[in-house]
């Protein structure tokens, strides 16, 4: 006799599981920097708008079939046509592709929560160099937060070739993180469905926390202003556009295989309708949120780099010209820097190389995202607030919640087909199958704990799953909406729910959807044609700074 | 009688003058921050501050060599700007016209760093002797990282988590292979409420599977 399938306690599960999937840390790294890439306020009107075209009738669409047909996503598409298991394969492996180096960030994560109970932080200061007269010289060319990060976190290599070592230390971490992904997702819906409550309600209470301490620190309006000021005239750069479409795409999660295995745990009367329409929005709120509170924190580091360099520039005029101390402020520092080129013009022009141009603007321009943004421009704005200790736990605490409750989605989506198929599931239980998935997973990830592992982190990142994730969704939509039939699927709704679709969702199924994910796909194809040689971002340890590779 | 004073104390003048000056031989720029390190309780730089760094310079070089009998005198200063910065050279007791060299005034200095510190209320940061770096203090190194402790404990309680839960699974597994009857009865329970739940006819439920194979061929052979 088949075992029963496990179901969600209740909705509310379920409705977390989809939230603490598709929250994650994009929303918090990667929102903010196309926010300021492409026109600061003015990027909501395209985001919106994508987030209707394209998010919220394709989440709809997922969660449907997996409802609908009570299988992961291998299952689901054979019984929708049985040519069709192919998109259900496809989906497993770009989610296995996407959990051997999304843990390696949970590992960061822990590394650098695990650091931050000393004082000092130990990224708020250069180390001594041998004979204890200065600092390493590699970290007084960078900053102290850079040199923690490529040095004492990663222990970069200068280039992809030069393969390095294991670092044992994150090897540790990359280890412990998939013994937490393993003890979450061990019973199934009975332990990722109370896992997740804590997992999708955490990082928001972490951003309110910093929100409010973000909002409160010196120079974050400046952040703000800076974010929020519209640039229209982007609107009518093709890239914005596309940028919006793919950051709803992925955002979401769309075409992991996660979201249908998810719903195939739900109740057949499940209202998945009202649920996709709340996840698509929580998503996109929730990528607001954090580029406030990721703006104030830029503006806040931009103001403490600005006021520095002023002060380093004082400091520089006052040694130079033997002036007293306190003659020189920011405020009069223009009109004195002029009188002093004009009294003492061969000293000056000897020191002229060495005075910078402190500009506020500049240093707000500087877009960061990803790992950067993570992990060195909040860990650079965290040590300059007062208790950083206290910081620099809650916000690493909150990227692990985010980055677990991502995997959480992504081993789903893995281990529901595995655990589905009779073949495997009775012959080992399912704690044997999970282990053994997260065993490899482990074993695969020790590539990104090498020297080189970032570059590897880079390449994955960027090209693992791309193009893939929009064919198997355009397939997807193609197969709903003509193989199996928008007639028929609007009527299993209709039982399930008990309302059929409107006039909006039909369309956007049938028609704008995949218009949109083909004018993507073929965007992206095209990029990597004329692109010719892909290159990457390497680490100079002699010049301390990314050169292309 | 006089006049042979005047010339003593105008040669001693000049003589000091060719010694103590700007980049003069076995000299040392320092430069004060009073203002950056004491905020409002910045004392002025007056002649006695002077004369305590004097005072302290002479303390050094005695404490350094110890049979040196370095005098408050023997030390010169010149040129204090208002940055408040000078230059000074200690000038040997024995031989009145040369400077005693560098390298000792330099360790004696390096020696004694803190205790100068101290008597100005500065810290090396604002008391800079300009050709004279200083050692840094290393930050405090506990013996074991402190983020392989925390480290440890966070393993050590998801490890037990993990073996919590494989064993208790693992003794559900026994009590459900001893006790087939009951699992029966609830499945039974689970069919039943499954068909209360939803309308039957449309779905064709089977211990939670859909047999959706045979639902696609319905709708096909009822089309044609």
């Amino acid at each position: 006799m088949e075992k029963s399938r496990p179901l969600w306690d209740n909705p509310l599960q379920f409705v977390f599981a989809c939230i603490s999937y598709a929250v994650g840390l994009g929303n918090v790294w990667r929102f903010p920097y196309l926010c300021q890439m492409y026109g600061g306020g003015g990027f909501l009107i395209p985001y919106l708008i994508m987030l209707i075209a394209e998010g919220m009738p394709l989440l709809y669409l997922e969660l449907a079939v997996g409802q609908r047909m009570r299988q992961g996503s291998i299952g689901a598409w054979k019984i929708i046509s049985p040519y069709l298991c192919g998109v259900g394969v496809a989906s497993v492996v770009v989610s296995f592709f996407l959990s051997m180096y999304y843990n390696v960030i949970n590992a960061w994560a822990f590394w650098y929560l695990f650091h931050s109970f000393q004082d000092p932080l130990p990224w708020a200061t250069c180390p001594l160099n041998s004979n204890r007269t200065g600092y390493e010289e590699e970290c007084e060319k960078t900053s102290s937060t850079q040199y923690f990060w490529y040095r004492q976190t990663l222990n970069i290599s200068p280039a992809l070739e030069a393969s390095g070592s294991v670092q044992w230390e994150q090897a540790l971490c990359l280890t412990l993180a998939w013994l937490v992904v393993y003890l979450c997702i061990l019973r199934g819906t009975a332990s990722t469905g109370k896992v997740v409550y804590v997992t999708a309600s955490l990082p928001y209470c972490v951003l309110i926390i910093y929100l409010i301490r973000g909002l409160t620190l010196h120079g974050a309006v400046n952040g703000l202003i800076y974010m929020f000021t519209p640039k229209l005239e982007q609107l009518s750069n093709p890239k914005t556009w596309i940028s919006a479409a793919t950051q709803i795409f992925f955002s979401l999660g769309l075409g992991f295989g996660s979201l249908i295995a998810f719903a195939s745990y739900n109740e057949p009367s499940n209202n998945c309708q009202r649920h996709a329409i709340i996840v698509s929005l929580i998503n996109s709120t929730t990528s607001i949120f954090a580029s406030i509170v990721t703006f104030s924190i830029y503006g806040f580091k931009a103001t403490f780099n600005y006021e520095s360099c002023i002060n380093k520039v004082i400091l520089l005029l006052l040694n130079a010209f033997d002036l007293e101390e306190g003659s020189l402020t920011a405020d009069n520092l223009n009109e004195m820097k002029d009188y002093l080129m004009a009294t003492y013009p061969q000293e000056y022009a000897q020191l002229a190389p060495q005075i910078k141009n402190c500009s506020l603007e500049a240093e707000l321009d500087t877009a960061v995202q990803g790992t950067g943004l993570a992990f060195i421009v909040y860990s650079e704005a965290i040590k300059n607030m007062e208790v950083p200790q206290l910081y620099s736990v809650l916000y690493f605490f909150m990227l692990l919640m985010l980055g677990i409750g991502s995997m959480l989605g992504n081993t789903a989506a893995i281990l529901t087909p595995l655990t589905d198929s009779r073949v495997i599931a009775s012959r080992f239980p399912k704690e044997v199958i999970s282990g053994v998935v997260c065993f490899m997973n482990c074993i695969i990830g020790l590539i990104f704990t090498m020297e080189a592992g970032n570059y590897w982190f880079d390449i994955f990142n960027d090209y693992a799953a791309t193009l893939s994730l929009l064919l198997i969704v355009l397939v997807e939509t193609i197969a709903v909406c003509y193989i199996y039939g928008i007639r028929r699927f609007e009527k299993d709704l209709y039982t399930m729910i008990g309302c059929k679709p409107n006039w909006y969702w039909k369309i956007m199924w049938a028609f704008v959807s995949p218009l949109l994910i083909i004018s993507l796909f073929i965007f992206y194809l095209t990029d990597y044609i004329l692109t010719g040689t892909l290159q990457y971002q390497a680490w100079d340890a002699t010049q301390d700074d990314s050169i292309s590779g | 009688m006089l006049r042979a004073l005047l010339l003593i104390l105008s040669v001693v003048a000049i003589a000091h003058a060719e010694l103590c000056k700007p980049d003069a031989q076995n000299a040392f720029k320092v430069r004060i921050s009073i203002k950056t390190a004491l905020g409002d309780n910045a004392y002025a730089w007056d002649a006695n501050e002077e004369y305590l760094f004097k005072a302290m310079v002479a303390f050094a070089m005695r404490r350094y060599s110890s049979k040196s009998a370095t005098q408050i005198s023997n030390v010169l200063l010149c040129n204090v700007t208002d940055r408040v910065s000078f230059w000074f050279v200690v000038t040997d007791s024995s031989k009145n016209v040369t400077t005693v060299p560098g390298s000792e005034v330099e360790a004696a200095i390096r020696m004694n760093r803190n205790r100068i510190n101290n008597a100005f209320l500065l810290s090396d940061k604002t008391l800079q002797f300009l050709k004279i770096t200083s050692t840094l203090s290393p930050p405090v190194d506990p013996p074991t990282p402190v983020w392989l402790i925390v480290f440890g404990v966070v393993l050590c309680l998801i490890v037990a988590g993990i073996v919590f839960l494989i064993v208790s699974g693992i003794q559900k597994h026994k009590k459900k292979n001893k006790e087939p009857t009951e699992r029966e009865n609830l499945e039974e329970k689970v069919e039943v409420t499954l068909e209360n739940g939803i309308p039957c006819e449309a779905l064709d439920l089977k211990a939670g599977h859909i047999n959706g194979v045979f639902a696609a061929d319905d709708d096909r052979f009822t089309s044609l």
